[in-house]
């Protein structure tokens, strides 16, 4: 998977992000609409995805989708 | 002998707080609204702050001897859920007991667990009846969480309503009835879903007032309700579908040899994703919550009364009933009706 992939289904799946809004750069939990029902939506998505479990420690250590990027790639591979 | 669900019935406060109030008094969630609306839930009953879990089980107990014609004396022993109790000492149990004027020689007994506590229940009326012997038994939920909320709690006064719920299991000459049960618990998680002071560990002191706010603002104290919502998403995600697998290994059945899958009314969203996981036909999950919310232990049986009544439950069908959450504990059964 590559990181454009994951930040194009972030984008589809909140309607909160227009295309091409976000990189992987963009730090979610700081944009103007996070939500505790957006991190639910989130770790929803990424189960139903690559069927890997991020919990609310993952969502408080990173900084940015490229760290949440890392954290499934990690846990595809392990 | 075989232990049946005969008749359930169910009472909601009258009292009613629907998104409008929610969206008036928390009017920053207005811009997180469509996202909410996903949660599948309208409006919730709130109960009044002079009244009980027990009141309203007792209400609930009322309608079900009204609407399906049963008889007080006819009870063998009362089982009552809960998590909220009238003292510390007697058992609620015994209060309603008198309230409803059951006999002298009718068992009562409290029993405390929030959203598995419904199938748990069914367990003990089912042990009563074939292990026992016993004829009738009613089994009480009710749960009245809003009053232990803070004021300023959104998520919690958005997914909660109260309610109580009233079933009466009877020894029956039957294929059908309840089937095998699996039970889970998980005490490395109780502070996911806690109030923490004013039991008997801690008292409440000044510091129990002290609001504390969590990573997504929302607030509460140690006197309050606290529930990690998070985690108990990713609980139920991860445990749900194992149960549901289990208990069909259990029953040797597979997914289509079930008519209806009811699962605790969590919320709309966490089940949608339960059942894709399980890859459940969407016609075969019956749900529940749109003006009741999340009503813990009467949920189940809120929804179970709702199907029969809709005609989606009919006589003869094949019905799982998966529970989960505070405790952590959690519980599935397979009921033919």
């Amino acid at each position: 998977m590559h990181i454009n992939e994951l930040i194009k289904l972030i984008e589809i799946e909140f309607d909160d992000f227009t295309e091409g809004s976000l990189n992987p750069k963009t730090d979610l939990r700081k944009t103007d609409v996070w939500t505790s029902m957006h991190a639910l939506i989130l770790i929803a998505l990424i189960d139903t995805e690559f069927n890997v479990t991020i919990n609310g420690e993952d969502l408080r250590s990173i900084n940015c989708i490229e760290d949440l990027y890392n954290i499934i790639k990690n846990r595809i591979v392990s | 002998m075989k232990a049946q669900i005969k008749h359930i019935s169910y009472h909601l406060p009258k009292t009613i707080f629907s998104n409008e109030d929610y969206f008036k008094l928390f009017p920053d969630t207005i811009s997180n609204e469509e996202n909410l609306l996903k949660i599948g839930t309208e409006s919730r009953h709130i109960i009044q702050t002079n009244q009980t879990a027990s009141d309203i089980a007792v209400d609930a107990a009322k309608a079900l001897f009204i609407e399906h014609d049963v008889d007080p004396k006819d009870i063998d022993f009362l089982l009552f859920c809960a998590q909220e109790f009238d003292y510390y000492t007697p058992t609620s149990a015994c209060i309603i007991h008198e309230r409803l004027n059951l006999t002298e020689q009718c068992g009562a007994l409290d029993f405390n667990l929030g959203c598995s506590g419904y199938v748990y229940g069914l367990s003990l009326a089912k042990g009563l009846i074939e292990g026992v012997g016993l004829k009738n038994v009613l089994l009480l939920t009710s749960s009245t969480l809003t009053k232990t909320f803070h004021e300023k709690d959104k998520s919690s006064r958005f997914l909660f309503g109260d309610g109580a719920s009233a079933t009466l299991i009877t020894a029956s000459e039957t294929s059908n009835g309840i089937g095998e049960f699996i039970f889970g618990t998980d005490g490395k998680g109780a502070d996911k879903i806690i109030i923490k002071d004013g039991g008997a560990r801690n008292k409440i002191t000044e510091n129990s007032y002290k609001e504390i706010t969590d990573d997504y603002g929302n607030i509460t104290t140690d006197a309050c309700f606290y529930m990690n919502g998070i985690s108990i998403f990713i609980f139920g995600l991860n445990i749900v579908p194992k149960l549901v697998n289990d208990i069909l290994q259990k029953e040797q059945k597979t997914i289509s040899d079930i008519d209806l899958f009811i699962f605790h009314q969590a919320n709309l969203f966490l089940i949608d994703k339960i059942a894709n996981k399980l890859q459940i036909p969407s016609e075969k999950v019956f749900n529940f919550m749109k003006n009741t919310g999340n009503t813990v232990s009467s949920s189940i049986p809120i929804a179970l009364s709702e199907a029969i009544k809709s005609g989606n439950a009919k006589k003869g069908d094949t019905i799982l009933l998966a529970g989960f959450g505070v405790g952590l504990s959690w519980a599935a059964t397979i009921i033919k009706l």
